[in-house]
């Protein structure tokens, strides 16, 4: 009898099972019907402009700002961050470099604009360049420079942080992005700990997102998984995030980067 | 911030071969565990409900934020956890499964978008399979699809039920008194749900009417 109800269960679950795996299946399928023209690339165009325009106080473009290959070097910029910068003395993510430029080129207030909420003010013209000059390493494979004592320190805080379990959930990134094959719902969760889930997930961002009709950058994807996991709010642009991101995109090193992605 | 002696045991040896590789008499140790600590303190500010005290690990938050935490510590997490566990005062260990269902499936509650005070959901599809009609469940967790069959549970009040019932609420008051590093939050002990919720989701659970057993 027992054997009975277990072979039951088993034969439900194994229905369950398959009705999930083809809604994952279908859910696949739009986004591949989607991708064939992701909207983020309004964002790009936008975002190219963007940079030759001149702008702020400076009345000045972006065209010598250094992403860390020289001045105006946008073209493979985006798989070598974050990355140690000699004039700031700081280790720097993409958007947390932006500001630097937007400060010193265009005589922005980068403070000011850290604290601008997402989707207004400097951050919506933000979005709009991180999706263009992330585009311009499409197909590049990820290769963070780890010879400055600082990247690999960042890289060791960053480890920690993506494994601090804090707050009234006990979560940490671990608790969601530590084991392959796993789903909220029926959201598929890469692994970041290893490198084809960091691949996936990290090399994924600047994405649009279908859920939300927005362009996110890095920043914003942490910041919501932070919110998610009931923490306090993390700084834009704060180095427990750019951190992270020196973890995830180190143990993501040789993937091809498909950003700005579409997702969910 | 303890991270595991593991860790702390290979960044020392590596300093070691490093400094004798380099020649150097002396190579600048880094405490990255502090650094980490530090940067967590640096980088976060309170928004909304939620506070930076949340930043403030206990002992079982921080234990299980190393990578190989010693049988011991996971032992000594245990005993202290399942001391939390309070059962029901009024002895009621089952409630409504209709209400339990929609908690959860409810996985709002305590981040800094919702207000303050707001009752919390479960938050138990997100991870696990629950009942055959909802397909959209996830997989962090086990299933618990017919729980309380497969469990030999006919009858919840019936006192051959007990041991399961007390440890199920045992397990949703504080998933770490079973196994310390647990990803399962713990709804009691952290004030997540009342005591009327987690009745709620203990009928879901073990009613042999709730969608859960059929």
């Amino acid at each position: 009898m027992k054997r009975h109800l277990a072979l039951l269960a088993f034969g439900a679950l194994i229905g369950a099972q398959a009705a999930a795996q083809s809604s994952a299946d279908e859910i696949a399928k739009y986004r591949a019907m989607l991708a064939d023209g992701n909207p983020a690339e309004l964002w790009e165009a936008k975002g190219e402009a963007l940079w030759k325009q001149a702008r702020g106080p400076k009345n000045a473009s972006l065209q010598q700002c250094d992403l860390g290959r020289g001045p105006g070097v946008v073209k493979g910029a985006f798989v070598g961050l974050p990355r140690w910068f000699a004039d700031t003395q700081r280790v720097q993510d993409l958007e947390s470099r932006l500001l630097t430029c937007m400060q010193t080129l265009q005589g922005f207030d980068a403070a000011e604009i850290a604290k601008t909420p997402f989707g207004r003010g400097e951050q919506v013209n933000i979005e709009s360049l991180v999706a263009w000059i992330s585009s311009e390493s499409r197909g590049q494979k990820f290769a963070l420079p780890q010879a400055h004592p600082a990247e690999r320190t960042m890289y060791e805080a960053g480890k920690r942080i993506f494994f601090f379990r804090a707050g009234p959930y006990d979560f940490a990134c671990a608790t969601c992005h530590s084991q392959e094959g796993k789903r909220i719902r029926l959201q598929d969760l890469p692994d970041l700990t290893l490198a084809k889930g960091a691949g996936a997930g990290f090399g994924a961002w600047p994405a649009y997102r279908v859920s939300s009709g927005e362009l996110w950058g890095m920043q914003r994807r942490l910041n919501d998984c932070y919110r998610q996991q009931r923490f306090p709010y993390p700084g834009y642009a704060s180095d427990a995030t750019i951190a992270l991101g020196v973890y995830m995109g180190v143990t993501a090193q040789g993937a091809e980067s498909i950003a700005p992605a579409l997702k969910r | 911030m303890t991270f595991t002696s593991r860790w702390t045991a290979a960044g020392a040896a590596l300093l070691v071969i490093a400094a004798v590789a380099a020649g150097c008499a002396t190579a600048p140790a880094v405490d990255y565990d502090k650094v980490a600590l530090d940067m967590i303190k640096g980088s976060f500010r309170a928004q909304g409900q939620a506070g930076i005290e949340r930043l403030q690990q206990d002992e079982a938050q921080r234990i299980c934020s190393g990578p190989a935490p010693s049988p011991a510590d996971l032992k000594r997490i245990e005993t202290a956890e399942l001391a939390t566990v309070k059962p029901p005062p009024s002895g009621r260990y089952l409630g409504d499964w209709r209400e339990g269902e929609k908690l959860a499936q409810n996985g709002r509650g305590m981040t800094w978008t919702d207000p303050a005070g707001a009752p919390a959901g479960g938050n138990c599809y997100n991870c696990h399979q629950m009942s055959k009609a909802e397909i959209s469940f996830g997989t962090i967790g086990p299933s618990l699809y017919n729980y309380g069959k497969l469990r030999g549970v006919n009858d919840p009040a019936d006192p051959a039920s007990a041991p399961i019932v007390q440890y199920t609420w045992g397990k949703i008051w504080n998933a770490k008194a079973y196994s310390a590093c647990s990803e399962m939050p713990r709804f009691g002990h952290a004030k997540v749900l009342s005591e009327q919720q987690i009745q709620d989701l203990m009928a879901l659970l073990l009613d042999p009417k709730s969608p859960v057993n059929q």
